[in-house]
């Protein structure tokens, strides 16, 4: 099991992980489970500004495209290029190499869960 | 009101492997065990075990219903063969597409899309021609969908493995072809058919006896890599064979001509929709499906419009990605002066024109065919 200490989850299943003053920003295991093969990523440019709760961009997986949205706001400062060829890498370790983008100059979102209240978050839905 | 979904008989087989579920068709059906890509690739590569007990059967006594109702000429068909037909309406609307199974005691067998077995039952009752006369129709035709499993081994292994459980000589069942035989102490009849543009074969059996048959194929194809294969791959299979999924490339608006089915049609016989088809031949065509090929990474999806020169021309009937050729595929409609092969159009990715040109179908066909 990676380690998420540290790590906020959004409602819309993304993960942030702040680092000084950058933020890295991914999706969660229960996201990549739902969403199956990882094909294609759409993502922001290196520069643009993100609203928190704002869209980020699209992942489309064999079963459907899906829209992804930003955690935090802020300013878009890396993308990971990896995941062009790799796209699998969001299946295969979303909180490692299958992160997607960093954020610099962050606005924070106070609506993020911790580890625990995304894990209860998830289980009600799946008991729904 | 609440709708359950039926079950098949393997349902607590595709449970103990781990699948995720879907809603197919009315049918609660696995949609991948573990990955779409591997189960994808197993399939080309090696072989893949599917559950198709969601599948319809339709068994048709009559050769007068059956040829007044199906687009090819029967008396074609030599026993223990198939063939692939459609059913269409008054309009030449596409009903359903069917394999036709010649049955040795005579009459036919009509394997039929899950979600469209109680409507096919009803209208093919409904168009049995009268000279069947009323007290005979109830016996015309029977819905048997629900008492047949059907067990999909499909993949360049998938003959070596099902001959490894039979004493029956597969050699002699060619592709279209089936035979009653028994495959792991199972009655089967065994069908050289599939979707997904491999060689292989789909075993039907009696409910009872389908957890044994598919315990068995998975035991004995160890040795060949085997893999349950869901219907998430069963999709990106036949996409690459460039096999049309009823619902998606066509319904009971799209005249078989305009679905690039014209093989289908026997026209020098008498059947349900030949003469709206031939007047739609007469008139001339306004779309025709093609193939594309994506010249970048989008994926195409059903639904999404096709462009020419910024201007919408079509529609994606289905895309995806193609695991087995590394680019993204699609089948669309549009008109026949954009059908030709390299032709340049795109789709509409939301919002944004992807480049695409027109290929020729099928996409993906088998190295060696037997």
């Amino acid at each position: 099991m990676p380690d998420l200490s540290g790590m906020r989850f959004s409602e819309s299943h993304e993960w942030v992980k702040q680092d000084g003053d950058t933020a890295t920003v991914g999706i969660t295991e229960y996201a990549q489970s739902q969403l199956g093969d990882v094909i294609y990523l759409e993502l922001p440019t290196v520069g643009q500004q993100l609203d928190a709760g704002g869209r980020l961009g699209v992942i489309e997986s064999v079963k459907a495209a899906s829209d992804l949205y930003s955690p935090v706001g802020g300013q878009v400062a890396d993308v990971n290029q990896e995941l062009t060829d790799h796209p699998e890498y969001v299946n295969q370790d979303p909180y490692g190499k299958g992160w997607i983008i960093k954020l610099r100059a962050i606005k924070d979102n106070p609506k993020l869960l911790d580890q625990k209240a995304y894990d209860d978050f998830v289980k009600g839905k799946s008991h729904a | 009101m609440v709708v359950t979904a039926e079950r098949t008989p393997l349902y607590e087989e595709h449970i103990r492997l781990g699948a995720q579920m879907t809603n197919f068709g009315g049918w609660l059906m696995p949609l991948q065990y573990s990955s779409i890509r591997e189960e994808h690739r197993t399939v080309r590569e090696a072989v893949g075990l599917f559950d198709l007990s969601h599948m319809g059967e339709l068994r048709l006594k009559d050769d007068g219903v059956a040829q007044r109702v199906l687009t090819r000429d029967l008396t074609r068909l030599r026993t223990e063969r198939v063939q692939y037909a459609l059913l269409c309406n008054e309009d030449g609307g596409i009903v359903d597409d069917v394999l036709v199974y010649a049955l040795r005691d005579g009459g036919y067998l009509l394997v039929v899309n899950a979600g469209n077995q109680d409507g096919d039952f009803d209208w093919i009752k409904a168009h049995a021609p009268s000279s069947a006369g009323e007290g005979h129709r109830g016996d015309t035709i029977l819905n048997v969908g629900r008492d047949w499993a059907l067990l999909g081994v499909q993949g360049p292994k998938a003959v070596d493995l099902v001959q490894r459980l039979t004493s029956s000589e597969l050699g002699g069942v060619k592709y279209y072809a089936f035979a009653e035989g028994r495959v792991a102490e199972v009655a089967c009849m065994i069908s050289r058919t599939g979707y997904t543009g491999e060689d292989g074969f789909e075993l039907f059996c009696g409910n009872d006896d389908a957890g044994r048959l598919w315990r068995a194929l998975l035991e004995e194809g160890q040795a060949d890599g085997i893999r349950p294969a869901g219907l998430g791959a069963r999709d990106t299979l036949r996409l690459e064979a460039g096999m049309r999924l009823y619902g998606n490339d066509m319904d009971d608006k799209t005249n078989p001509l305009e679905a690039g089915l014209d093989w289908t049609l026997s026209l020098d016989k008498d059947f349900v929709g030949r003469d709206a088809i031939l007047r739609a031949r007469q008139q001339g065509l306004g779309r025709i499906l093609v193939g594309l090929r994506m010249l970048d990474r989008n994926i195409p999806r059903h639904g999404y419009g096709v462009l020419k020169e910024g201007q919408p021309v079509g529609v994606v009937s289905s895309g995806n990605v193609s695991f087995t050729l590394g680019y993204n595929i699609a089948m669309a409609y549009v008109p026949p002066a954009l059908a030709e092969p390299q032709t340049r159009l795109a789709v509409d990715v939301r919002g944004s024109a992807a480049p695409a040109e027109v290929v020729s179908l099928p996409f993906y066909k088998r190295p060696h065919p037997k």
